[in-house]
């Protein structure tokens, strides 16, 4: 009885510390914005065309974020 | 979390045929595509209308884009890449009308699109380069020794792609949806309600951008996939 109790305290703090997760990949995202920002202000010529790839980037820091953001529910929800 | 329910539109049992509300709102997203682009550029007027100029910018935003991506020979592939585009933005768009369903923050959905993707790009690749294609994962670049390494990382970041292609679109629309409803909640004490009104436009207009930015997201790395297929190697 104590061991499932513990499972379902488990799964709850599981599920917080993937919000960690979360928070990281913030500022991984605010990395990549704030380089291409001060990359562009010193060459702002070439910035226009690098706008495909600061979005890249911010989707490949952002995914695993919400990978952690998927780890969080699947523990509440599925598990 | 009653607004991420798929449940029947008519009633009765829940087969693979059934209309779903789910099923509904992607026709409706394809519909609005329809009338967009097909319905308002229907006149082919020299100098567009509304419609028409919007239906022309979208087009040569999502044109550039594969060609600036995948390069001239990507734009073979430019009608499948603008439809993704035009589905997932209507699909993300209409998602945020009050009492709609969102189909895209469903993994059920994002993971067909985005398989999709990955099988016609495996397929476009062999077809095109044949044996060379393999040269994905054979960095011909690195040292020898360094290549055995560099194997097993190339071949699971490539077969993540559809998980994380999916995921990522699934994943920023369910959790902006659920963010809306959790401030929602709160709507309901008194003391706090303007707070929480104050937060929810805010967050709305957050969605809306992440709606249009997922989409471009979306397709981009569709476009990213297509041009490793064409051109393997690093």
């Amino acid at each position: 009885m104590e061991l499932i109790a513990a499972a379902a305290l488990g799964k709850f703090i599981g599920a917080g510390l993937a919000g960690i997760g979360s928070g990281m990949s913030a500022i991984g995202v605010g990395n990549v914005a704030g380089n291409y920002l001060s990359g562009a202000l010193r060459n702002p010529s070439a910035a226009a065309g690098q706008t495909a790839m600061l979005f890249i980037g911010i989707a490949f820091a952002e995914a695993l974020g919400i990978f952690s953001f998927l780890v969080a529910l699947l523990l509440m929800f599925a598990v | 979390m009653d607004q991420f329910a798929v449940h029947p539109l008519f009633g009765g049992e829940l087969h693979w045929y059934t209309l779903t509300n789910e099923a509904l709102w992607m026709g409706v997203a394809i519909l609005m595509t329809f009338a967009m682009l097909v319905m308002g550029s229907r006149s082919r007027a020299i100098v567009p209308g509304r419609m028409q100029s919007v239906g022309e910018v979208v087009y040569n935003f999502v044109h550039s884009m594969v060609e600036d991506v995948a390069g001239k020979d990507g734009l073979a592939y430019f009608p499948y890449v603008m439809t993704l585009f035009m589905f997932v933005v209507f699909a993300n768009s209409l998602s945020l009308l009050p009492m709609s369903f969102a189909p895209t923050s469903h993994f059920a959905v994002t993971g067909v699109l985005a398989l999709l993707v990955f099988l016609s790009v495996t397929v476009i690749g062999f077809v095109k380069n044949g044996s060379k294609f393999l040269g994905l994962f054979w960095v011909a670049s690195a040292p020898f020794a360094l290549r055995f390494v560099l194997l097993p990382i190339e071949l699971i970041s490539y077969f993540v792609r559809p998980v994380s292609h999916s995921v990522r679109l699934a994943g920023n629309m369910m959790a902006g949806h659920a963010v809306i409803e959790v401030f929602a909640g709160f709507a309901a004490v008194a003391v706090i309600s303007p707070f929480s009104v104050m937060a929810i436009s805010a967050m709305y207009g957050l969605e809306v951008m992440v709606a249009i930015v997922q989409a471009y997201v979306f397709t981009i790395l569709t476009c990213v996939y297509l041009k490793d297929a064409l051109h393997p190697g690093h």
